[in-house]
């Protein structure tokens, strides 16, 4: 049992049939395929009005549930528009340890989530604030970690200590990604110690969880902020639900991992609808500002 | 020459490498990746994964018991409570204090139930990082022994923020002024083997294993089918041989003929001779020059290409693209 395991509480877990009470898992494809025509909502089922997602950030404008948004919609309601900068889109995944179909399957995952890899980083504003962007993508692979999403997160975060910028991280992920071996488990390792530079230089990482966030990513860069916040709704976790009701054999509190269970057991602090995320995030720019007392690395 | 002997000359030559400054070592890896890669069969990994999980392998206190001149144990989390499931000390080793923690599993039904298998909570987790810190504090070096399947993948666990006691061990030990020795004794099970593997040398045991997920969840997942564990652990590249190659681990530490179930003394014994071998190496570094070793370590791990690189050349030498 490990990270990877932890991809069966939310893809699979066919083995352990008969546990259909653990909470859906609605993929981005399914759930936002009928987005611009009339439909109704997959959490509420009201009847949506043609174009009233996209005009409302992918939010229900009946029940406020949070549709997943891509990276580039991410930045799009983030960023000050025509600010972003993209940066290291050109380190590109390999396949390190030689898994047949590993090359295909990234193809793939370029084709049909229109990104290159799981994360994008770069410079942007927020309310006109300098700010180091990592927003990952759960359209691409899941957004599984591998070395390129370490990599990756690490440059950023690197750049924002060197900077003295600081950094937000949107997450979304569910673990490592198994197809790269240890390399991708060393990512963990590699973005925790890129943050505790961050740390020593006295610059904030903000970090935004979103749905969702479980595995390797949850057991290192999520839960680093200085600041960390979830969307309404997103499940956040290290092992899956369905690993822990069917492998473990337990039965589960009523919203287990949702963002709102996390913060009342202390480990976020503020669950922040989207149409409010960026004033939340400007607050926290304004109030927690690079310490000039500490010596850059 | 036998492959035994040729990876010997390979690894006298990584170290002569290191020592003389000369860049060859990621030449060297490719080499010794080469030959181990085709050394081992399907059946041979197996064996491996099997060895690692054998129930007779001496344990973290059983290693320190038979190393130590002096030991006693420190418990708890001050936080939440103790974790048998992750012991920790201090002990002196030939005359010298070392903080040890690692992963403790029972030898039988009775102790494994106490002891979780080797599945440590979260409050393990602090429990070695306030030793670390600690060790720290008083300038001694730390030693771990990793040996879990994992992090306990259960309800506690996920009340008590095992996500959260992981990664902020993942960077508390990245900046660590001590030096900080990780070994594999026997399976490295993913985050739950991180959470107390991040060193500035690690080292595996001849017949362990240290993977993302284990070879049983990579069949059922990736595979799509339980059945194919052998194919998973064989696809994985798991074995000490493939992460030596991989740049991952400094070494691989021998075990006695019979594997280290057979005979725990010589097992003991071998280890300690490369603590002392490492210590002897890093006790020489400053405590900044530590850190700089572990963060220059940690940042160059992955494998990726880099159309934007400065140096193609090197890129390619050390990931074999061709241009």
């Amino acid at each position: 049992m490990g990270i990877g395991d932890l991809f069966q509480g939310l893809f699979g877990a066919k083995k352990h049939g008969g546990n259909n009470l653990a909470p859906i898992e609605v993929n981005v494809k399914d759930e936002r395929s009928l987005v611009g025509q009339k439909h109704s909502c997959s959490s509420c089922h009201q009847q949506l009005e043609e174009g009233i997602l996209e005009t409302n950030a992918f939010v229900c404008p009946h029940c406020g549930h949070h549709y997943r948004v891509t990276a580039q919609e991410r930045l799009k309601l983030i960023c000050d528009t025509g600010t972003f900068q993209e940066f290291y889109s050109d380190v590109l995944s390999t396949n390190a340890i030689g898994f047949p179909g590993y090359d295909a399957k990234l193809m793939e995952a370029q084709k049909s989530s229109g990104s290159n890899e799981a994360v994008i980083t770069g410079l942007g504003e927020v309310g006109g604030r300098k700010v180091v962007f990592a927003v990952m993508t759960f359209k691409f692979m899941g957004g599984s970690m591998g070395s390129v999403v370490g990599e990756k997160i690490a440059r950023a975060v690197l750049l924002g200590a060197e900077n003295r910028q600081p950094v937000i991280l949107f997450t979304t992920s569910g673990g490592a990604r198994m197809q790269e071996g240890i390399f991708s488990l060393m990512q963990m390792a590699k973005t925790s110690a890129a943050i505790a530079q961050l740390d020593a230089a006295g610059v904030p990482l903000l970090v935004v969880l979103t749905d969702p966030t479980y595995g390797g990513v949850t057991a290192s860069f999520a839960m680093l902020g200085d600041v960390i916040i979830a969307e309404p709704g997103a499940m956040v976790g290290f092992a899956g639900p369905r690993v822990i009701e069917g492998t473990m054999r337990q039965k589960l509190p009523d919203g287990f991992q949702t963002a709102e269970f996390l913060m009342e057991k202390g480990f976020i602090d503020a669950v922040v609808p989207r149409s409010d995320m960026k004033r939340v995030l400007g607050l926290l720019l304004d109030t927690n500002l690079p310490n000039k007392a500490r010596i850059r690395l | 020459m036998s492959q035994e002997e040729i990876q010997l000359k390979l690894k006298e030559l990584q170290t002569l490498a290191i020592k003389s400054n000369v860049d060859i070592g990621s030449e060297l890896n490719r080499l010794s990746e080469k030959l181990s890669g085709s050394r081992l069969s399907p059946d041979d990994i197996w064996k491996k994964v099997e060895m690692a999980r054998h129930s007779d392998r001496p344990t973290t206190l059983e290693l320190i018991a038979a190393m130590a001149d002096d030991f006693i144990e420190l418990k708890g989390d001050r936080c939440y409570g103790d974790d048998p499931a992750m012991v920790g000390g201090i002990a002196r080793i030939a005359g010298k204090p070392i903080t040890f923690i690692g992963h403790q599993k029972g030898r039988n039904l009775k102790e494994n139930i106490k002891r979780n298998y080797g599945w440590a909570h979260p409050e393990g987790y602090r429990k070695a990082l306030r030793l670390a810190l600690q060790a720290e504090k008083f300038n001694r070096p730390i030693v771990t022994f990793i040996d879990t399947a994992g992090a306990y993948p259960g309800l506690e666990s996920e009340l008590r923020g095992i996500g959260e006691a992981i990664a902020r061990n993942l960077k508390e030990f990245s900046m660590l002024k001590v030096p900080v020795i990780c070994f594999i004794i026997g399976e490295g099970g993913s985050g739950g083997a991180l959470g107390i593997g991040v060193g500035n040398e690690v080292f595996m045991l001849e017949n362990t294993m240290y993977s993302v997920i284990s070879p049983e969840g990579f069949a059922s997942i990736l595979l799509r089918d339980a059945s194919k564990t052998k194919e998973a652990a064989h696809l994985l590249k798991i074995t000490p041989p493939d992460l030596l190659g991989f740049g991952i681990v400094d070494g691989i530490i021998p075990e006695p003929i019979g594997g280290a179930q057979s005979d725990h003394p010589t097992t003991a014994a071998n280890i300690k001779q490369q603590i002392l071998d490492s210590l002897s190496r890093l006790s020489a570094k400053s405590p900044e020059q530590l850190v700089r070793d572990r963060m220059n370590r940690l940042m160059g791990m992955g494998r990726f290409l880099d159309e934007s690189a400065p140096k193609p050349g090197f890129f390619q030498r050390l990931f074999g693209i061709k241009s």
